[in-house]
């Protein structure tokens, strides 16, 4: 017996009614969605292949569309090649005497960089400095480009199988262009400085002040954060800071500018040009590089070592000068027990300059104070 | 006549516009630049979702806007649901007014159109602001939802294909 056959037959709910009550459902599947949605989050780095949210359908999703929108962006990046030929083909001349100009010019620029270059090498074999190694990269084509106020991110077509990982940089031929944050096998999504969701640590490179460039959607986004009397001018060369290892140190980002508002903003040097091809450097961060293990530890300095008798003793010491050297020794054991765990993280704080002159210590400071490379500072 | 009598098929008049605004919104987010401008990037979704509640109530015509809406959060990397629940208050206040609005002059379902799209941008641009505490550029926005307006034309040109194939409707 069918249901229209059964007590049922004659009941007769109004259409209004049941869009009405389809649209609710949607619109509470919709909102759980958000909910439960949580794109930000970083991976595990215990367990890389786990994600969180809906991050992993995400990355699948890339994987099917990069292909497809790559079919569609070809015919287009065709005829971009052909007018550019054609461009290129009527402006020869005014080109070749602009590009004579511009050799002469960068001809100085190299020059300056040579003789940098050996006398930053020197300084760095006298003090010992252990310096950023080469960051390998994995080129890639951008297939999709999504450029509207709420997102601006890429999908490149080169992913985990060319080893790519979250949190990656990503440069141009002309700056840093953003990272990426979501990998799939063979596609990677790279979220762009000037996406809402970006926040990327910079510095002015004349004053060496810090800033946060902050994305609204915009062409160019805005510094904030800024400290000091008048940190940036009108002009000034913006390069990434390094704070927080997400990128490497001295990577061009763009020049200052203000806009009608008084705000300092940024116009990048990526957005001189379509960014069709990209560099996604296999720069790993701080927290990637640090021990995780020991990072996790949470295991406190043994406490039953510090009896309520040492505790006492010690709190007399305190009060009766002079101090028994027995509980002071107590302390510092303890002390010492703690000390490893927060001996990471001193490290890159400290200063080639304070180091002792013992031939046979490590600087490890030197990581995060390495100088850009004179070619990345000499770019603009 | 007979013809015009038969219930609408989902396939023609839901999937088949969905289907081609998901492969509009592909087309238009290559990485292609003339010049200093890119390509224009509207929210193609928008017309079938207005549409759709015009032409008449429907049972799948919200979970076809919901599924395009996730397709756009997916494609542009939005917080899953953003663009769902923007189409959805569309398409919902759409259906709310359709009785006092269908039968209106030309310009006055232009100007009905434009509200709703102004409504979904006005939900996409607080939950964006809420979720990462930072607010979208404002002319980026009032850039897309006048280019999501104009669009029109190709709303009118989908009811008037469906709104009078089901008389039950008319």
């Amino acid at each position: 017996m069918s249901f229209r056959d059964g007590p049922f037959q004659d009941l007769r709910v109004p259409l209004a009614w049941t869009a009405a009550a389809a649209t609710i459902v949607a619109v509470i599947a919709a909102l759980s969605m958000l909910l439960a949605d949580k794109r930000d989050a970083r991976p595990d780095h215990k367990d890389p292949d786990k994600t969180a949210g809906f991050n992993g359908a995400r990355s699948q999703f890339d994987e099917v569309i990069s292909p497809i929108s790559g079919l569609f962006a070809a015919p287009l990046r065709w005829t971009g090649g052909l007018a550019d030929d054609a461009r290129g083909y009527f402006n020869a001349v005014d080109e070749n005497k602009k590009l004579h100009k511009e050799v002469a010019d960068l001809q100085r620029w190299k020059d300056a960089a040579i003789a940098l270059k050996n006398a930053n090498q020197r300084y760095e074999a006298l003090l010992k400095l252990r310096v950023e190694p080469d960051v390998p990269t994995v080129a890639a084509r951008v297939v999709q480009d999504s450029r509207g106020p709420f997102s601006n991110a890429r999908i490149a077509d080169a992913g985990a199988a060319q080893g790519v990982k979250v949190g990656n940089p990503v440069i141009s031929e002309h700056g840093v262009v953003g990272r990426v944050v979501g990998v799939a096998k063979t596609a990677s999504r790279i979220l762009l400085l000037t996406d809402v969701e970006s926040r990327t640590p910079v510095m002015v490179d004349r004053t060496n002040a810090r800033a946060i460039l902050t994305g609204d959607g915009g062409a160019e986004p805005s510094l904030n954060n800024l400290r000091g009397r008048e940190p940036v001018r009108e002009g000034d060369i913006i390069l990434s800071s390094g704070d927080g290892g997400l990128y490497p140190r001295g990577l061009p980002v763009g020049v200052a500018t203000k806009d009608l508002r008084g705000v300092w903003r940024v116009r990048l040097y990526s957005d001189r040009a379509p960014i069709d091809y990209v560099r996604i450097l296999e720069f790993e961060d701080f927290s990637q590089l640090a021990e995780a293990a020991a990072l996790d530890n949470k295991t406190l300095p043994p406490l039953g070592a510090v009896d309520s008798a040492q505790v006492k003793a010690a709190l007399e010491a305190k009060l009766a000068p002079p101090p028994t050297p027995k509980p002071a020794a107590a302390t510092t054991d303890a002390a010492a027990d703690a000390k490893p765990a927060s001996d990471t993280s001193a490290k890159p704080g400290a200063k080639p300059a304070d180091k002792t002159p013992d031939p046979k210590a490590k600087p490890t400071a030197a990581k995060t104070d390495a100088k850009p490379k004179p070619a990345q500072k000499a770019h603009p | 006549m007979s013809g015009l009598s038969q219930p609408l098929q989902p396939w023609s008049w839901l999937l088949v516009p969905a289907l081609i605004c998901a492969i509009a919104t592909i087309m238009l987010d290559a990485p292609a630049r003339f010049g200093p401008l890119g390509l224009p990037e509207p929210v193609f979704a928008m017309v079938p979702a207005f549409a759709w509640a015009v032409i008449r109530p429907s049972v799948l015509g919200p979970f076809v806007v919901l599924l395009s809406g996730l397709f756009l959060d997916f494609f542009w990397r939005e917080p899953l649901g953003m663009w769902a629940l923007a189409l959805l208050a569309a398409y919902t206040a759409t259906l709310a007014t359709r009785n006092l609005m269908v039968g209106q002059p030309e310009q006055v379902l232009w100007a009905w159109y434009a509200a709703v799209t102004v409504l979904a941008f006005l939900v996409a641009v607080v939950i964006l602001t809420l979720e990462s505490r930072n607010m979208p550029n404002l002319l980026g926005v009032i850039w897309q939802g006048g280019l999501t307006a104009l669009m029109y034309p190709l709303a009118r040109r989908l009811i008037e294909r469906f709104e009078n194939t089901d008389l039950r409707f008319r």
